[in-house]
């Protein structure tokens, strides 16, 4: 397989870095239960500043874990969980799927013994 | 129905038309999705999404809304059973934009039963990731082993 280069590894890094952050997933999470919401509903209950709550959906966006849409004047924020998937797929399925054929191959050996 | 609205996004190292053909053309979408979408891609046609299971068996319908090529499609996309009933039907728009050296490919899906929101929801994330994988290295994920 042919690797992804540079550009790819940069943007796995920003998906890494931006979900290394209790305030980000607790956003995520906010969007998760109800896609589609404006900065001023993101914000409220949350013990964060306005000012805050912007840089950090900047870096979501920024790590395509967030993409933006116009609604009328009203920017609305919606939960993008494809990188999720891609780090699923690389770092999570990948080892999975080696145990998985490493049990099947001592299976097959004790069954032989 | 309800409101929620649902936006993917991938950015996918490739050309606009390359990601047109590899969701219209059922040689390309069948590597790596297991399935094609057939129609004739006129404003008003029906769309039909098919198995590639040997039997072709249909597992969604739906209509031609827009057909921009290379640049934008919207479809209903609803369950067999509701295939004469538009009304039941979810909606999907696909844009394709190009953005530095990479295209965005962005899918919007709403107006969608709680049922199929939850296959949606299950299936995007896979489908445009094995997309991505697919036209970056060739290799399609075998994410439907």
């Amino acid at each position: 397989m042919r690797s992804r280069g540079k550009s790819s590894t940069k943007q796995v890094d920003k998906v890494f870095k931006a979900l290394a952050d209790s305030s980000r997933r607790e956003l995520i999470d906010r969007l998760h239960a109800r896609n589609g919401q404006t900065l001023s509903e993101l914000c409220k209950g949350l013990a964060m500043s306005r000012q805050s709550v912007t840089q950090h959906l900047g870096l979501l966006e920024d790590a395509n874990l967030i993409s933006v849409q116009w609604q009328g004047r009203e920017k609305l924020h919606y939960f993008n969980p494809v990188p999720i998937h891609e780090i699923y797929e690389r770092w999570i399925r990948k080892f999975e799927q080696e145990r998985l054929a490493a049990l099947h191959n001592l299976k097959n050996k004790l069954e032989r013994i | 129905m309800s409101n929620e609205k649902f936006v993917y996004v991938t950015y996918i190292a490739t050309t606009p038309q390359k990601v047109w053909d590899a969701l219209l053309k059922g040689e390309l979408t069948r590597q790596y999705w297991k399935h094609e979408n057939v129609s004739d891609w006129r404003p008003g046609s029906t769309w039909e999404h098919i198995a590639d299971d040997g039997k072709r068996t249909v597992k969604l319908v739906g209509k031609v809304l827009e057909c921009v090529p290379n640049k934008r499609l919207a479809l209903t996309w609803g369950n067999v059973a509701d295939s004469a009933d538009t009304a039941k039907h979810s909606r999907v728009a696909i844009d394709i934009e190009t953005v530095g050296a990479m295209v965005r490919l962005t899918v919007t899906h709403d107006e969608l039963s709680p049922e199929m929101q939850i296959r949606i929801a299950n299936g995007w994330p896979r489908v445009l990731s094995s997309l991505k994988s697919f036209l970056e290295t060739g290799c399609p994920l075998d994410t439907w082993a």
